[in-house]
């Protein structure tokens, strides 16, 4: 059993108010995943539910059962950390002991218990070293061995992966998918990486100054933005935004389209720029475009399409793919 | 730095300072081992001639040598013992959050300082007087008899005050030591369900070990040498006599350079057993 429920939750340091009062509900065996740029109050929510920063205001239901005032480790969740927070002076063993020893719990389950997740993580030749001899991947695995032995009824993930290489961090990323489809407990995941968002989560809450944009899917997020913050914070490259003339023909005050769904062609279209630097991915070609008027649109073009620098190109935004906004930046 | 030259040039360029610390050191050390051996009595016909061992039979044969190390050792231990277990209560009271930190810190550190005389000399005249003193205030408050503290309990006293001085530098440095730690280790213990006195003896205490390590050393060195306080205080009296005060009252107060030399000799090799000792006991905290 994993279910959180958080109803007019709200914390200020002194007069800065950085989470104003929120509700959300998480439900059992969900992949959550709090996403939205620096600052935003993601960790600070996380810490808020874990118990290691006191409410404002607003209470915690966690499986059912008021939680607000509850200590850390009467909560029954587990938390890994970003910098790991492993015990340095403590071997691999001990570390992912510690839990279970201030539980309580008889050493021999204990030991049984280390064993499988030392399997189930690829640590078990590494059991007595220390974390110093450990690589960031391994650490990694170490502090999220810690959490598993626990059996809690939800992870905390804080920021896990931002301090491993990009190619780790792929391999972590699906290691983690992985143990949530085989233990299936309630999982939430900060990152301000909206990659890691869109691949891992069943359900991603993007934040913004403390508030929630929205709650959705990752495909629902894609497609159905609620407004343009949201719009631009997801999708790899950014969505571009254009004002004016286009926008104004489409009865909205500006409109998005993300770059992947712009037609390129070297005769005619909507709007007509110069090719500015070109990306060659091999599978992909992203070009910057500036268009007549001065704005730069991002374009995602297949590998394939061969231009130069300068040269004169039109593009034409996929009609069904447009969202459009008000002035107020929320969606029509 | 990797050539001949340059690396010739290094070895100049430190001769003067390293010839400097030699001399520094290897002077008075010669100088005290020749006097050991000589008969030598200023006031009286001066330097006498070669005595063979005679000064370190009779150093060590007099009845005041083994009370004296005793003594040494006692203070040692005693100071030490109480500064680094109020140091490390010390430092984590002053890592919370308060107000008026900064102030606290200072006041703290103060003690620190208050030259040893003048520490010694407030304490004796201040606190511990029977007559005049605050102890002896607070005593007849409670209707008890004041204590005579130099004399009744004067090992205590000397041991009261010279911890005075130097807790500011055992809680210093252990307050620095405290505030490396990784506050995430600390969250991550609390949500292990570790209380605080496992979170102290798990995480605290062993990230302060190397910490508690220097203090011990450093509080050592200076600790078998302290003299000021006993020779304001007790003058050596109620054996308080450590042997660094033992030396000085057999080359001056005796006029017996040779005697002392023999003594200073043995201070030499005490204090080098602690240091193995103490090497062997904490040193291996210094590796990693």
């Amino acid at each position: 059993m994993g279910s959180i429920k958080l109803s007019k939750v709200s914390k200020s340091f002194g007069d800065v108010e950085v989470i104003p009062p929120l509700d959300l509900e998480i439900n059992d065996g969900e992949f959550v995943v709090f996403v939205g740029p620096s600052g935003c109050g993601k960790s600070t929510l996380l810490r808020l539910i874990a118990g290691l920063e006191d409410l404002t205001s607003g209470a915690i239901e966690i499986d059912g059962t008021d939680a607000t005032n509850a200590t850390p480790a009467k909560r029954g969740l587990a938390m890994v950390f970003q910098s790991y927070a492993l015990y340095p002076h403590m071997s691999v063993r001990k570390n992912i002991n510690f839990p279970l020893k201030m539980a309580g719990m008889d050493q021999a389950e204990a030991d049984k218990r280390i064993n499988a997740a030392a399997k189930v993580l690829n640590l078990t030749d590494y059991l007595d070293r220390r974390p110093g001899q450990l690589s960031g991947g391994q650490r990694q695995r170490v502090a999220i061995g810690r959490a598993i032995v626990r059996e809690p009824s939800a992870f905390l993930f804080d920021e896990p992966l931002s301090n491993l290489d990009a190619a780790l961090r792929v391999n972590m990323r699906l290691e983690i998918c992985d143990l949530h489809k085989t233990l299936t407990t309630t999982m939430i995941y900060v990152t301000h990486d909206q990659v890691e968002a869109m691949t891992m989560a069943d359900k991603i809450v993007v934040l913004h100054d403390g508030y929630i944009e929205q709650v959705g899917s990752p495909l629902e997020l894609y497609e159905r933005p609620v407004n343009k913050f949201v719009a631009g914070f997801i999708g790899s490259p950014k969505m571009n935004f254009v004002s004016g003339a286009s926008a104004q023909k489409r009865n909205a005050d500006s409109i998005g389209i993300r770059p992947e769904h712009l037609d390129v062609s070297a005769e005619s279209g909507e709007w007509s720029g110069t090719v500015g630097v070109s990306e060659h991915l091999g599978s992909d070609t992203f070009l910057h475009v500036k268009l007549d008027d001065g704005s730069m649109i991002n374009v995602r073009a297949s590998g394939d399409l061969k231009v130069e620098y300068g040269e004169k190109i039109f593009l034409n935004p996929q009609e069904d793919r447009v969202h459009k906004f008000d002035a107020q930046g929320l969606s029509i | 730095m990797a050539t001949q030259q340059s690396r010739s040039a290094a070895r100049l360029m430190m001769a003067p300072a390293v010839i400097l610390l030699l001399g520094w050191m290897l002077v008075p050390l010669t100088m005290t081992l020749w006097f050991s051996f000589r008969k030598y009595l200023p006031l009286r016909g001066g330097d006498l001639g070669w005595a063979g061992f005679d000064n370190y039979t009779r150093f060590i044969g007099s009845s005041s040598f083994w009370p004296s190390v005793q003594a040494t050792l006692v203070i040692v231990g005693g100071v030490l013992i109480i500064t680094v277990v109020l140091g490390i209560i010390l430092a984590l009271l002053l890592d919370q959050p308060m107000w008026g930190q900064g102030i606290v810190r200072i006041l703290v550190i103060a003690p620190f300082f208050v030259m040893p005389t003048v520490s010694a000399l407030v304490w004796k005249n201040m606190f511990m007087d029977p007559v005049n003193g605050l102890f002896a205030y607070v005593w007849k408050f409670f209707g008890a008899a004041p204590v005579e503290w130099l004399s009744q309990a004067s090992m205590q006293s000397i041991i009261m005050i010279v911890s005075w001085q130097w807790l500011p530098f055992a809680t210093l440095i252990l307050l620095t030591a405290v505030q490396s730690l990784d506050s995430e280790q600390l969250e991550a213990a609390e949500m292990d369900g570790a209380s605080f006195l496992s979170r102290f003896w798990y995480l605290i205490l062993p990230h302060l070990a190397r910490a508690i390590t220097i203090v011990v050393l450093i509080q050592t060195i200076f600790l078998l040498s302290i003299f000021a306080e006993i020779f304001v205080t007790t003058g050596g009296a109620f054996g308080t006599k450590t042997l660094s005060y033992l030396i000085f009252q057999r080359v001056l107060e005796s006029q017996n350079v040779g005697l002392g030399s023999a003594g200073g000799v043995y201070a030499i090799i005490l204090a080098n057993i602690v240091a193995i000792f103490l090497m062997r006991i904490v040193g291996k905290n210094l590796d990693a």
